[in-house]
């Protein structure tokens, strides 16, 4: 019964016909489901607008996901950080390397995956030294019969999908200035959405958008200065707290010309909802790290924005960390779900913070319907439902002379850009994260262009009593955690999701792990060789069958003590992050090697 | 009312020492030699020696210009980040005095901006003298001793080499 269900459905596979030649006839025969266009594609590096890293294939399930093993390897032969989520598309693999930046079409019609094409940018290599924190990628886009990149020194390129060849190319960023790109562009409609990086550098952020069929710039809006630079048209821009309404809040909020070099870049994932015609994105931390040097709340950094695609204005902001003291950017995902929150159906925009708290707002206006801590936090005592305003304990407040000790949340919050996966199956969140704290001295640092903008020096230890690194299932309705699964290390890498009620996500140690979605039990693991702090993915391949693919390669800010081959005698290096990753296995293999796994 | 008045004092004394960093009485055991490329030949402005190794004002001052230009940013007390790190014994671009010079006013392709023209080349030996101190190359009673704020590398007089 099974076999000929199987047989009816294989013949709705829409695969080409010299794929399917290319495989034994019994492979066919496997597929549990019908396979949809959709479910068989991964078209950007969150996998759907809505972010949620969730796969409706469900052929591998935890029956037998403890049979998995490894289908193909491609090594890419660049050995940093590898932080890019690869996509699928039509029978082709697309994947993009950290510096240089090296964009790979792999065939997955052949056995093996040969190479199709290959595209070589020759990003400069001067924006190496501009990049915080390695120099990763996150990944590319799909639209059109074009993949989507951007450099480290910020060439937005638009490649022939089918042939490798440029079709356009763009700058956007001022490496000399500091300014990097490190985030995966989205496409919506006829628009490439790219942010730039470098709030550790002082560059002033901005989100650009550009025609996809041209490359020239159809608007930039800033997340610091003037209105007209920021794209607030007070006729159509309606933020909930009165806090964020005013004219040039994002100057009035600064000292003067601080908003110049004050950070807010955009460097992760940007989200949209094609219903209400918004897309989501976070800013980040506010530069200098010395919150000392920029009294006021320096908007509109460490928040969110909602936009319209079209011309760029924006709808509404919410700020997560006014006058952030602790680097906590606000770039982390904005997953985008529709709850039975409170007995009605609410749109809501449901985002983990680096400052600790999973928050749930209301993605029409920016209403914060929940704050709660995923993690001990003691920089702030919680968020103010009423005003939406975070309330800091001003005994871990930055002071100049002061080394203020045991700062939690450390400057990579609980969870940095490492992104979650939401299942529509369980209701739960999947929450890649970490346990860290910090001591941290701040001293009046100078502005010099291309250098780093910091005043401070932190070194980051271990939570006391907690694991370093945790996954976490969080139930949003609860307002609580299901599971936490303690890890050694943070826990660096992206997670995903499966209809097979499965989770997959990657350690810098290098283990890929597939648990239960539900019980959190671990059901699989895989050594890959290098830290992993990709992002796991999973797509029909053009035989039939279900795949999972992961890039491992140790790097990041997480990893940077194996990829920058720093010295762990010094726990400042790396930003303080070597405090906390001093017995990172070492020597720690650097490869950046993408792995592809099937059920045999 | 004077043996709690002491006890008061002796606390605050105790708590005031908690601030200070950790003391280290032992050097770093060295890191392995770098097998790579050597220095390449040549001078900057005619001298093949820093007219400040020996000198520990002047070592001490570019510990100060080191944070002043943000070096610390990139290359922490050290152990590195943006930039590489500074204390091992692996050099890039060579370790000559020459070589550091070099690096700090020319820049090199990798990243590493040219202060050249920015800072005199007065402070860039000074700060070329720090940065030989931060591997521990410079007699101890020559480097800098143990800071009063944070620092979690040892001081530059326990470090390897000298």
């Amino acid at each position: 019964m099974i076999t000929l269900e199987s047989s009816l459905i294989c013949t709705c596979v829409r695969a080409p016909l010299r794929a399917r030649r290319a495989w034994p006839a019994a492979l066919l025969l496997l597929h549990a489901l019908a396979a949809s266009a959709v479910d068989a594609e991964w078209p950007m590096a969150s996998g759907d607008y809505a972010n949620t890293r969730y796969s409706t294939l469900a052929d591998i399930d935890t029956s037998n996901v403890g049979t998995l093993a490894e289908a193909f390897a491609f090594d890419t032969g660049v050995e940093r950080g590898q932080e890019a989520a690869p996509i699928v598309v039509g029978g082709t693999l697309y994947l993009l390397t950290a510096w240089p930046n090296v964009l790979y079409a792999l065939d997955l019609t052949r056995p093996g995956a040969a190479v199709k094409w290959k595209f070589e940018p020759h990003p400069a290599p001067r924006a190496q030294g501009e990049a915080c924190c390695d120099v990763v990628t996150r990944g590319i886009a799909y639209a059109d019969g074009t993949v989507f990149m951007v450099t480290l020194d910020g060439q937005a390129i638009a490649v022939d999908a089918a042939t490798g060849a440029e079709r356009w190319r763009t700058p956007l960023a001022d490496v000399a200035h500091g300014e990097t790109v490190t985030m995966a562009p989205l496409v919506v409609k006829d628009r490439m959405l790219v942010g730039n990086s470098g709030g550790e550098m002082g560059v002033r952020g901005w989100l650009t958008a550009l025609d996809t069929h041209t490359g020239a710039v159809a608007w930039r809006a800033y997340s610091t200065g003037p209105d007209r630079d920021v794209l607030i048209n007070h006729s159509r821009y309606a933020p909930f707290y009165p806090t964020d309404r005013g004219t040039d809040l994002g100057v009035a909020t600064w000292p003067p010309e601080a908003w110049k070099r004050g950070g807010g870049g955009a460097w992760g994932f940007v989200s949209y909802d094609p219903a209400l015609d918004l897309l989501y994105y976070g800013t980040a931390n506010p530069g200098p790290w010395n919150p000392e040097q920029r009294a006021g709340d320096n908007k509109w950094t460490s928040g969110v924005f909602a936009r319209r695609p079209g011309d760029g204005t924006a709808a509404w902001f919410y700020q997560w960390s006014p006058h952030d003291r602790h680097d906590y950017d606000g770039i982390n995902e904005m997953m985008l779900l529709d709850l039975d929150w409170q007995g009605a159906r609410r749109e809501v925009l449901v985002h983990p913070d680096r400052n600790g708290y999973v928050y749930v707002l209301d993605r029409k206006n920016g209403e914060v319907l929940a704050a709660d801590p995923f993690v001990t936090v003691n920089t702030s005592t919680g968020v103010d439902l009423k005003t939406g305003r975070l309330q800091y304990d001003p005994g871990k407040d930055p002071r100049a002379g002061l080394t203020i000790r045991n700062v939690c949340p450390a400057a990579p919050g609980a969870k940095d850009w490492q992104p979650s996966a939401y299942s529509p199956r369980t209701g739960l969140l999947y929450l890649p994260h970490q346990h860290l704290c910090h001591d941290a001295q701040t001293y009046t640092t100078s502005y010099i262009a291309g250098t780093p903008f910091l005043g401070v020096t932190a070194q980051m230890n271990g939570m006391a009593g907690t694991s370093r690194g945790a996954f976490t299932a969080w139930d949003p309705l609860a307002r609580r955690a299901r599971w936490t699964l303690p890890e050694v290390f943070p826990v660096w890498s992206g997670a995903l999701a499966t209809a097979g009620d499965l989770v997959f996500y990657g350690t810098l140690d290098g283990w890929f792990k597939a648990v239960d979605a539900r019980s959190g039990k671990p059901l699989w693991q895989q050594q890959t060789g290098s830290g992993i702090i990709g992002q796991p993915m999973a797509y029909r391949g053009p035989d039939g069958r279900e795949y999972v693919a992961i890039m491992s390669g140790v790097g990041g800010w997480a990893g940077a003590v194996s990829s920058g081959c720093l010295d762990r005698r010094d726990g400042t290096a790396a930003l303080g992050f070597v405090g906390a990753m001093k017995d990172l296995p070492m020597p720690e293999v650097k490869t950046g090697v993408l792995h592809v796994y099937a059920l045999p | 009312m004077r043996c709690p008045e002491l006890a008061c004092l002796a606390l605050i004394v105790c708590l005031a020492g908690c601030e200070r960093e950790t003391r280290h009485f032992t050097a770093d055991v060295p890191g392995p030699a770098y097998p790579g490329p050597r220095a390449q030949t040549g001078t900057v402005a005619g001298r093949a020696e820093n007219p400040y190794a020996r000198n520990a004002y002047a070592v001490n001052e570019g510990k100060r210009l080191f944070r002043w230009y943000n070096c610390n940013g990139c290359h922490a007390e050290g152990g590195g980040g943006m930039g590489v790190p500074l204390m091992d014994a692996e050099w890039r671009y060579g370790d000559r005095p020459v070589d550091v010079f070099t690096s700090i006013h020319d820049g090199r392709p990798d990243g590493m901006p040219a202060f050249g023209g920015r800072v005199t080349d007065d402070q860039i030996w000074r700060l070329a003298a720090y940065v030989r101190a931060i591997e521990g190359r410079v007699a101890s009673a020559t480097a800098p001793n143990r800071d009063d704020s944070l620092q979690e590398a040892k001081p530059e007089t326990r470090r390897a080499g000298q």
